[in-house]
Formats: structure tokens, sequence, C-alpha cells
């Protein structure tokens, strides 16, 4: 079995109240000068060696439902 | 004249619906989520929320469910389509509107009796209405932060698409917008409950009725 894993994030221009909340809920805690932008990640199992094609289709599988490419942007990592 | 409302799994406000459709004197026509099928329907409205849980995206699996693919197809054949609050997600996530929802500003889950302002009555879902008249619809719910890019807004503007605007707005959407058409002026999306508008006994006021008189007038115009 391999992995592959598809990183989510909100694009920059988009606002992040998760992010942002999550932010100011750490300099609360002391934790100063750090500023999150919060998203998701998909671990994905595939049967066999991680191929061209493999990617290939797990890039259009992210494109048509993992990510809104109207909001989130994402990447393909093959581990 | 017939309208169906679609249950997904996590649909509330489904059975809201079907009453505000019957109490404007429409048949009011349950659809189901696993069939592809919307009988012979003159229009459709996708109800608020939380299909499939709202897990991944709000609407992002209910958008390929079975009855998605005739909606999507009718849709742009000209069918009215009304998606309300989850529905205004779901047809953002099928493409049949622009932008998408993200967290409310904030934070906060918002419930209150909105003020609106309707920005065009050239939709069949708002042609009984006035422009520039202000309504009082429910608003509930925790995703309704509309946003798009500068190049879409500024389409959505220049075209006449944006609907509803808020008055105070609540929840951080761009431009204040509370609702929009496609360019057909056929397929409406909007956060706000208009279903939850035309009793007096629970209602802050009857503007929901007329969303329903808008769809009818239309359809028997057009018949």
């Amino acid at each position: 079995m391999s992995r592959v894993v598809v990183n989510v994030m909100p694009k920059p221009e988009i606002l992040d109240p998760q992010g942002k909340a999550v932010t100011g809920a750490l300099q609360r805690l002391g934790f100063h000068g750090l500023s999150v932008r919060q998203g998701k990640r998909f671990e994905i199992e595939v049967d066999g060696e991680v191929t061209d094609e493999v990617l290939a289709e797990i890039r259009d599988a992210a494109e048509k439902l993992l990510a809104n490419t109207v909001i989130e942007s994402f990447e393909v990592v093959a581990e | 004249m017939k309208i169906g409302v679609v249950t997904f799994p996590g649909s509330l406000d489904d059975h809201d619906a079907l009453r505000a459709v019957r109490l404007s004197g429409a048949e009011a026509v349950p659809l189901w989520h696993g069939s592809d099928s919307i009988d012979d329907v003159d229009a459709i409205i996708l109800p608020g929320g939380f299909s499939y849980g709202d897990y991944l995206r709000c609407g992002a699996i209910a958008r390929f469910s079975p009855v998605m693919g005739t909606v999507i197809d009718a849709a742009n054949k000209g069918m009215p389509v009304l998606g309300i609050c989850n529905g205004f997600q779901l047809l953002c996530e099928a493409h049949l509107l622009d932008g998408a929802m993200i967290r409310n500003a904030g934070q906060q889950f918002v419930c209150v009796d909105q003020r609106l302002r309707v920005e065009t009555k050239d939709t069949v879902w708002t042609c009984e209405f006035e422009r520039g008249q202000e309504i009082t619809i429910a608003l509930k719910n925790g995703e309704g932060n509309f946003q798009a890019s500068p190049e879409t807004l500024k389409r959505l503007e220049d075209n006449d698409q944006v609907v509803f605007r808020y008055i105070g707005n609540p929840n951080g959407s761009a431009n204040d917008i509370a609702g929009i058409t496609n360019e057909r002026g056929n397929v409406v999306g909007l956060m706000p409950h208009p279903e939850h508008n035309v009793e007096e006994y629970t209602s802050s006021s009857l503007d929901g009725r007329r969303f329903f008189e808008s769809v009818i007038s239309f359809v028997s115009a057009r018949v």
C-alpha cells in the first residue's frame, strides 16, 4: 500500500475565519507572532505503486470533490 | 402547478418548504435525493439543512447525489430552481451559481430576522417584488459568508445577478450579498429562509410568500 496526501488550503485572498480564530486563541495563550491559516489534509491509501496515472486520477478527484477551487487550492503529494 | 422539494439526508427545512408551497396554492411534490426522477414538476426547491452532515464542505457531497444530475439538466433548460441556505451552498458546489460560502466572519452561528433589500425582480423567484423593496426574512446559519473572486463579483454586479443584499451585513459576505441568480434568471440561491416567512402565527413578516407567488405567476404566464 502506498499513500498519497492531498492538502487543501483556503486561497490566500479568501478570508479564513477558522484560522483567524485559532490565531487569536494562540495569542491569548501567550504564543505571539504566530499567524495561522487552517486547511484540510486527506490521506489516500492506494493499492500498488503510485504511478503518474494514479497521481493524475487523484488530482482529478481533488479538483472534482476534495477541494472547491473557487475558494481553495490543493496540492497532491506522494509519500 | 407542481413545485418539488428535494429531501437529502440531513435536510431540515424540506417540510417547511413543502408546507409553504401548499400554502401558496401550488401542489407540493416531495422529491428524494436517491432518485434521478423529478416527476413532472414545474419548479424545484433545494431546502435548508445540513445535507450529508455538511461533511467535507456544505453541499459538496449532496451535489453528486442522483437527483442533482437531473436538477442540473433541468436548470440548464430553464426550469426554475430555488436554493435556500444549504440549497444555495449546493447550487454553488454544482456550479449552477457562482461563488462559495465560508464560515461566518466572527465564527458565530447567526439566527435573526434579517432585513434584506431586493436588488432585482428580473428572476423567476422575485418577479412579484419591487426593485429596492426592503423585506424581512429569517436567517440562520454558521456558514453563510458569500465569497467570490473580484472578477466574479464584478460580473455578478454588472449583469444584475445580485438578487438580495443584507441591510447590516451579519456574516462578512462580499458586497453584502445574501442571494444571487444565474445569467438566465431561473436559478436563485439565498441564505435567508423565505419558507419560514409565510404564516402570521409564526413569522415576523409574510415577505416569503412573494417568492412562491413569483414562481407561480412566472410559470402560469409561460404556459
